[in-house]
């Protein structure tokens, strides 16, 4: 990034306790303004404080967080992941095809879904490990690399269902999207143990620590002995597993997979709340309970808007803004 | 000097292999189909695809800069939406206001990126959100009629001298825009831009201005489209334009502009687009000889299949160069 040493005067010293404290704004600004955007709808929505509308947010957010978790593990690295949407078209295909036996024939139903849960996933880790390979062998920008796939992707999800929507009623598999332990979506949980084991390993694995290593300095990295190019295709493959995963929970949530739609525009959404969150977009620093809070954000502002009446367009108007002063702020505690 | 060198191999490379890309394509659909080259197949080709030409112009242009225009699929729904509002009016009152849409939108860029010092990625992120919203909420969600009688629709539809009017505007601005990128101090400034800014801006250059210039543009050639979209179709549609962005990047790099900036040329960015845009104009035509019968769907394959050959070759190329040089 081209960024020059700004010319300021220097700070006159009386100011420095309004420097922490902006400093304290922009660092916790996410969870200050989660809070604050909470406290409002306590005040304002109708029916806020329900366990109902607990659900409705959680689920609604869940698959943006776990492509948001690859996401910013990706971004982490330096990188960007165009292909998620595209990937989670391709799982939502996949997954009917199998338990429909349409692709193969099916010894039992049990086996179907088992395998309807566990091939796309792989398929879509595999296509993540080949933008990865792109990347690392043939040294290709993450955004041209991921964007073959954007286009192909889509794509290939059509070929295999021939455009057509499959809808399908099996609670077994419906289960990820549908299924609730304890009165909480299963969606959410898997969510939450996504995300906590996620944050674990950028924190506390060697793993993790490599991944930032990358993003900072890829050449310091390099030359400190780790595996850079190895660490990048992992990154890649966890990015594609986790949209494997998030579109089939949106097919089961839907009892409908239509490849037209599946992660349509899911890319962005990931990324918006990969940045909201605070993870530094040219790698090197990352949080992935940032990007959690980045997404309950950007959900809670639509859902407070489209809950006071405000038209779902105009909720887009207010997402860009958000993005855009989300952003500003967290540059402003840089400098 | 030896990255000049090898990016100046590149550039020729990429240039004249598009190019050459090209006319293999053409040749391989005269030989193959009739009527390929038939007068009714060229201007339609031309016609549908000038939208996407104006669009990866602007796009050619940001990315020399080394930045990166995410809204214009969205600007372009926008433009299409104002001009459709405003098409009973006539077709130049259609006309400027679909524009002048798109240079607010790209002024919004201009001002988030460089006031505000936000990455070009974020900021058009953002602002193809706030287009796209701006573009629902005046079209109330669905597609807005244009007016027939005022002769909107001639902008879309009409011909000039023979040949497709969107096509002239197209043709006008690749005119344009490789005579400024060539032969103007802006021009040469745009490329200094991409290839350091630093250096650019400490050599006394309005690094700052060109750039804000350059997303200016890229959003009124987005509100451009927007008008030939409207009016082609005979509606302003809030929700077009999506993945349009990414077509046109893909254009760009298959013209060979390097997308780390600095380098780049206008011409093989139509070639680009023109090959992506055969594509799927040669799959009409072979689903049309009865052999074989590929569904649209194959198209985004075959052009994912296409990006990825041509940036693995480009990729190759610059290894070499670099190794040799």
């Amino acid at each position: 990034m081209a960024e020059t040493v700004t010319t300021l005067p220097p700070r006159p010293t009386q100011e420095a306790p309004r420097y922490e404290l902006k400093n304290l704004l922009t660092r916790y600004g996410s969870w200050i303004a989660l809070a604050l955007l909470i406290l409002v709808n306590l005040a304002i929505t109708p029916n806020f404080a329900t366990w109902q509308t607990l659900n409705v947010n959680l689920t609604q957010v869940s698959a943006i967080v776990i492509v948001g978790v690859g996401m910013t593990l990706v971004i982490a690295t330096g990188g960007i992941d165009l292909s998620v949407g595209a990937l989670m078209a391709i799982a939502g295909a996949l997954a009917p095809l199998i338990f429909l036996g349409k692709l193969f024939p099916l010894p039992s139903p049990a086996i179907g879904i088992a395998l309807a849960f566990v091939l796309p996933v792989v398929a879509t880790a595999l296509l993540g490990w080949f933008n990865g390979w792109l990347i690392t062998h043939l040294r290709i920008q993450p955004i041209i690399a991921t964007l073959v796939l954007f286009i192909a992707g889509r794509g290939i999800a059509q070929v295999f269902t021939n455009g057509n929507l499959q809808v399908f009623n099996l609670p077994e598999f419906q289960f990820i999207g549908l299924g609730r332990v304890f009165g909480i979506p299963f969606q959410a949980i898997l969510m939450a143990v996504i995300v906590i084991v996620a944050a674990w390993m950028l924190r506390r694995t060697v793993f993790g620590r490599q991944i930032l290593a990358v993003g900072g300095n890829e050449r310091a990295a390099r030359l400190a002995g780790i595996p850079v190019a190895s660490v990048k295709q992992r990154v890649y493959l966890i990015s594609g597993a986790l949209s494997g995963i998030a579109g089939l929970i949106v097919i089961a949530r839907n009892s409908a997979a239509d490849a037209n739609l599946v992660g349509l525009g899911m890319e962005l959404d990931a990324i918006a709340a990969v940045a909201v969150g605070g993870t530094l977009l040219t790698g090197g620093r990352a949080t992935v309970i940032g990007t959690l809070v980045g997404a309950l954000i950007i959900q809670l502002v639509r859902y407070t808007l489209l809950a006071n009446g405000v038209p779902d367009a105009a909720a887009l108007v207010a997402k860009a803004a958000i993005i855009v002063l989300a952003v500003w702020l967290q540059r402003q505690g840089q400098r | 000097m030896n990255d000049t060198i090898s990016f100046k191999t590149l550039q020729t490379i990429g240039r004249f292999g598009v190019l050459l890309a090209l006319i293999a394509l053409i040749v391989f659909g005269w030989l193959r189909y009739d009527n390929f080259l038939g007068t009714y197949n060229v201007l339609s080709v031309l016609r549908y695809n000038s939208m996407f030409a104006l669009v990866a112009l602007g796009m050619c242009f940001v990315i020399i800069t080394g930045g990166i225009d995410l809204s214009v699929g969205s600007t372009a729904a926008l433009g299409s939406v104002v001009a459709a509002l405003v098409s009973p009016y006539g077709a130049v009152p259609g006309l400027l206001a679909g524009v002048g849409a798109g240079f607010m939108i790209g002024a919004c860029n201009a001002l988030i990126i460089t006031r505000l010092n936000i990455l070009p990625f974020i900021a058009t992120l953002a602002t193809m959100l706030a287009a796209s919203g701006c573009a629902l909420l005046l079209a109330g969600n669905q597609s807005v009629s244009v007016s027939y009688e005022s002769g909107f629709t001639e902008l879309g539809q009409g011909d000039f001298l023979g040949f497709p009017i969107p096509a002239w505007m197209a043709l006008t601005a690749y005119l344009l825009g490789s005579l400024v990128l060539n032969f103007t101090a802006f021009g040469r400034t745009v490329l200094a831009v991409g290839g350091n800014e630093d250096a650019t801006r400490l050599m006394g250059l309005p690094a700052i201005r060109v750039k804000a210039l350059v997303y200016l543009a890229s959003g009124g050639l987005a509100g451009l489209a927007g008008v030939i979209l409207a009016a082609q179709f005979g509606a302003g549609q809030p929700i077009e334009g999506v993945g349009w962005e990414l077509f046109a990047i893909a254009a760009v790099v298959v013209g060979g502009t390097l997308l780390t900036g600095g380098v780049g040329s206008v011409g093989s960015t139509l070639a680009g687009v023109l090959l992506l845009g055969l594509i799927f104009n040669i799959l009409n035509f072979e689903n049309g000889l009865g052999w074989i019968s590929l569904s649209a769907y194959w198209q985004s394959v075959i052009r994912g299949l296409f990006l990825l050959l041509v940036v693995a070759l480009q990729a190759r190329l610059t290894v070499r160069t670099e190794e040799t040089a």
